[in-house]
Parts: structure tokens; sequence; C-alpha cells
């Protein structure tokens, strides 16, 4: 299985991680721990030797796939650069937002040279003199590091113009957005860095035609960017040694909800739901019975806790047997004593509260659902109500320009159709979020 | 040169310069920012203001100030405590930490303190969802995370922006 194999493989690769390797080695958060590692070596390699079409190429081999959530081949993204026209950018997706993903977040706090670095290459890739990290404005104190660490490269003339007497000029610019899930769309976030509504666009075009400021634009996810320095360094082959066929790599696995430990955990893509919230997630707490999984924060389906569900590898391709996505693997995990009124009247309030207005469909159907939750979840709804919910979720599917609208409805319909006598209506009594002990070592 | 220009002119030099020069309005959000350090929220002249230096109306700009949640266009309390209480969170006690919060300071969510010091506000994921129950602060400078709070935790935490506030009256 793919999972051992992978775990036997990266303990003789720099530590156990590929991503999260200042969890092995700490020093790597400073610019000479990170150096002295031999960060920025493939920088200068890659810069002085390559093209930038044989850096595509290896990326487009090793057959990374995109870790915000659709997971598109990243290579394959980045051939799609149009070639007459430019300039071209890179904008860099740090707005993470979905309820249950912090994975990011850590990247770039702990190991923010190596995700520098990757951004460095991306643009070097696509021929981009200008990078933009775009970044949810909480990250407010992270993007400050990070302007101090751009900087830093600076200084030390790995950014700026002529790199290693070469003609390849590169600058990185943050940019903080200001509360608002949907610039985590791409499009969304590109108007919103034009200094416009995060309201997403009608594509096609897509950004790699028709990106910032309507030029050629590669939108990267930043664990995906994370990748490729280690990718370039060791080779496509090396990389394809960990994961699947069809989703090779690591993944970083948010974990998050009723579980012992929650956090982030760096793990073949591949490995099993039982595997990450058992073993190292510890199980369910006070001993509980586990009874469903979000599978990609609150934008998925819930799948049910069941011994296949647990035994399914968590990969691109095995996840959507259980009617669900990897997306951005951020796994909430659901004991119990949970009431899923409560929980879809939770996620649908969310919904509600990020849906941009720009799509009808969304706009009000987000509106109208939160009612009914909100008369189910307080004993004032009938059975006929829950049929309504349904309706208004299945009637929002495919009428909007963006995937939030569907994001919306996930949680509802699946909740209804695979747990039923959760809806089941016989008492006024009222939902609740189940009792909950939890201490803090 | 308008009041917004002549009272942070360097700094608003070094964001005009992170955009190309012909796509100035890409600026409005961190001139926002800029805006809001004093008060904690963007007034109509600066409304103005960054309209005249970005180049478009001052309506355009205050659809921006609408859109986001992080400004803000009246006064409200000198730090926002602002508690994510979304799935994750709610599933590690954020509802009644939330709760508690509120009712130790005598206030509802969504309310300010009498003296104009906190206001506690329920916001969504901030993704710290393995450190709930967990809150932000944004005040005119910063914005700060707070993670694996208590009330107690937080009550302390606003005793002492008090007892600061105390000292420089």
């Amino acid at each position: 299985m793919a999972q051992s194999r992978g775990e036997e493989e990266m303990s003789t690769v720099k530590g156990s991680h590929i991503l999260l390797r200042h969890r092995d080695k700490p020093a790597l958060s400073t610019f000479e721990g990170y150096v002295k590692d031999g960060g920025f070596k493939t920088w200068k390699q890659v810069v002085t030797k390559m093209t930038p079409e044989a850096v595509v190429n290896e990326v487009f081999d090793s057959g990374l796939r995109g870790r915000g959530g659709a997971g598109f081949p990243t290579g394959l993204k980045w051939r799609f650069i149009d070639k007459n026209n430019w300039p071209h950018y890179v904008v860099v997706n740090a707005d993470e937002s979905e309820p249950g993903t912090f994975k990011d977040r850590e990247i770039m706090e702990k190991n923010p040279y190596q995700f520098l670095e990757g951004v460095m290459l991306t643009a070097y890739a696509v021929n981009a003199n200008r990078a933009y990290i775009y970044l949810r404005g909480e990250f407010w104190r992270l993007a400050a590091e990070l302007d101090k660490q751009i900087a830093r490269l600076h200084k030390e003339k790995l950014l700026g113009k002529k790199l290693f007497g070469k003609d390849y000029e590169l600058e990185l610019y943050t940019h903080l957005g200001a509360g608002a899930y949907i610039c985590g769309e791409e499009t969304a976030l590109l108007e919103s860095l034009e200094g416009k509504l995060g309201q997403p666009r009608l594509r096609p075009p897509f950004p790699p035609t028709f990106g910032l400021y309507g030029k050629p634009t590669i939108v990267n996810n930043v664990e995906t960017l994370a990748n490729v320095p280690l990718i370039l360094e060791k080779g496509a082959k090396w990389y394809r040694k960990f994961g699947t066929e069809k989703s090779p790599g690591t993944k970083i696995f948010s974990l998050s909800g009723r579980v012992v430990k929650p956090g982030n955990y760096e793990l073949p893509l591949g490995t099993t739901y039982g595997e990450l919230i058992m073993e190292h997630g510890g199980g369910i707490i006070d001993g509980r019975q586990i009874k469903a999984i979000m599978s990609a924060g609150a934008s998925s389906s819930l799948i049910v806790a069941n011994d296949k569900a647990l035994a399914t590898p968590m990969d691109y391709e095995n996840v959507p047997s259980l009617g669900a996505q990897l997306g951005s693997a951020s796994i909430i995990v659901i004991d119990e004593t949970v009431d899923l009124k409560w929980l879809v009247d939770k996620t649908v309030h969310f919904f509600k509260h990020e849906s941009c207005g720009k799509c009808t469909p969304c706009r009000e159907g987000t509106y109208w659902m939160n009612n009914i939750t909100h008369r189910i979840l307080h004993g004032e709804a009938e059975q006929k109500d829950v049929d309504l919910l349904k309706d208004v979720a299945v009637n929002m599917k495919g009428k909007c320009l963006c995937a939030l609208g569907e994001f919306a409805t996930e949680a509802v319909v699946s909740s209804i159709e695979r747990f039923p006598n959760d809806f089941k209506l016989k008492t006024a009594a009222k939902a609740v979020a189940g009792e909950l002990k939890v201490t803090h070592d | 040169m308008n009041a917004l220009q002549t009272k942070y002119a360097k700094d608003i030099k070094a964001i005009l310069a992170k955009y190309p020069e012909d796509e100035k309005r890409s600026a409005v959000m961190p001139l926002l920012y800029v805006a809001q350090r004093e008060g904690g929220y963007v007034s109509r002249q600066d409304l103005a203001d960054i309209a005249e230096i970005i180049e478009v109306t001052p309506t355009e700009v205050a659809s921006i100030v609408g859109f986001y949640t992080l400004y803000h266009d009246k006064p409200e309390g000198q730090y926002r405590v602002q508690v994510c209480n979304d799935l994750p969170c709610a599933m590690r006690g954020a509802d009644a930490f939330l709760q508690g919060v509120c009712e130790n300071l005598g206030i509802e969510v969504g309310e300010t303190t009498k003296d104009g010091l906190v206001r506690v506000e329920a916001v969504m994921c901030l993704a710290a969802c393995d450190k709930a129950p967990m809150f932000q602060v944004q005040d005119c400078e910063n914005i700060t995370y707070y993670e694996e709070q208590t009330v107690d935790s937080t009550i302390k935490l606003v005793e002492k922006w008090r007892k600061a506030g105390a000292k420089k009256k």
C-alpha cells in the first residue's frame, strides 16, 4: 500500500516531511538556517542553467496537483500560460479561509523560505517578473514577517534585477485581503487584487489567458508552491515515490473537530481516513463513536464514517467513491453526539455570510436555507420544511458562476440523504452540538 | 496633497510602488488599512482622500469598505475581539466560550462595553481550527491571534487593556 511505502521513504529523505520540514529542522524558519540546509541552491541552479520550459516539464512530470482544492495538474496549468500576451504574473492564493483549513498558515509561518523559493521558481517557469502573494487580512502579522523576509532576499541579491548576472528580474509583493471567504476563488481574488469587490468572473477565459489586469496569470495555492523547490532539487521521479500514481506526493491534512489531537499532519496521498483519524489524531474524544467525516472543510458533503470510509485512501481518485471530494483535505471529524441539524445550520450560516451576492441562486438561496435551518434548529419546523430545505439546495446546484453556491448545498443535501434519522422532526426539542469537554495541555 | 497623503506620505508612496503605475486602484485595500490607523475606522474624509489618490469615486471606495469585514465605517470599540464560532471551533466549545466572555463583560455578541474599550464579535473561520477556542483582536495598528483561550484568560487580557488605558489617561 502507498502509505507504508511513503512512510519508509520519507524517513530517508530530509527528516520525515517535505512541506512541514521545520518540524524536523526548526532552524529552517530563519534565512541562515534555510541556506545552511541547501536552500536557494536550486534557485540559483535554475536561473543560471535551466530554461523556463525545462522547469515546467519537470513539474509536469512530477504529477503535482493543485493543493487549494481543485486538484488541477500544476504543470499543465503552467503550460496554458499565453505566450503571446505580456507581461505575465504569478499570484499566490494565501487566502486560506475554508472552515477546517489551517495548513498554509503553518507553512508560511514556520517554513517561509521554502514557500518563497517555490513562488520564485514558479515565476521563473512562466516568465513572470512580478508575483503577488494575496493573504487573507487576518494574516496581518504573517504578512509583515513575509515583507521582512522578502526584503532579506533582496539584500542577498536573490530577488531584484539581473539575478545571478542573467537577464532575469523578479519582484515579490504581499497584498492583504480584508475578510472575505470568496476571495479564495481565484477570479474573485484577482478582482480583489485589482481593487474591486471580490466577486468571481465569468470563465472562460481562465487566468492563464486573462488574469491579473487582464494579463496571463498563474494562480497557485501556498501548499502547491511549497512542493516546487524539492521537486526541482530532487527530480520528478523522486517526488513520485510518495503518494499514488494519480495523486503523487504528500499532502498536509488539517484535522479538526472531535478528535483527541487536532492539527496538521503531512502524510503521503493515499493514506486512509482511519489512519489519520484513529492513529495520528488519537481517535475520538472521550472514547465516543465516530459518526461522520467532512473531507474538505465546510464545503464538503458528509461521509458516513463506516468501516469502508475509514479504509478509503485519501487521494483524488478514491474519495469520490464515498460521494465526496479530497478538496483541500481539511478533515472535520463529527462524533455521535453531534446533531446534524445543528451542523447544517452552522455551515449554511457560514455560506450565507460569505456569499458575495453576485449570483441570485446563491445570494437568495443561502438566506432561504438559513431561515429554514434556523426554524429546524429551534424546534419551530414541520417535517415538510426538511423537504423544502433540500429542494432549495438542489435547485441552487449548477446555477452559479463559482463553486460557492455549490459548496453551500453539499452538507445540506448529504446530511439529509445519508443521516435521515437526524432529520425526523418528532419532537420540538432543540438540536444541540452535544456535550463537550476539551482540555488543553 | 490631501490630509491622508500629508500624514502618511512615506507609507502611501511605498504602497503605490507595489502596483503598476496605471493600476493604482489596486492600492485601495492597503490604503484603507492606513486610514483605519486613526480611530479604527474609515471616515468620510478618508474615502474622499483615497478616491483622489487612486483616481476613482468616493462611492467606489465606500463599496470596498462595505464588502470586506475588516473595514469599519464607524468607531466601535478600541479593541475588537473577534471570536471564531464556525463549525470546527464550535465543536471544540467556541459557542460556550463566546457566551461566557460576553456575560463577563455584560454585553451581547456584537456590542461594545460602555467605556468603549471592547467590542465582541462572532466571526467566520480564522484558520486556527485546531486551537479553539480562539479569537483575533483587531485594533488600529494590528490584528493579533489568541489561541487556546479560556474565558478567564480573555477577561485577564481585557483587564490588562483597561489598566494600560487608565495609565495613558
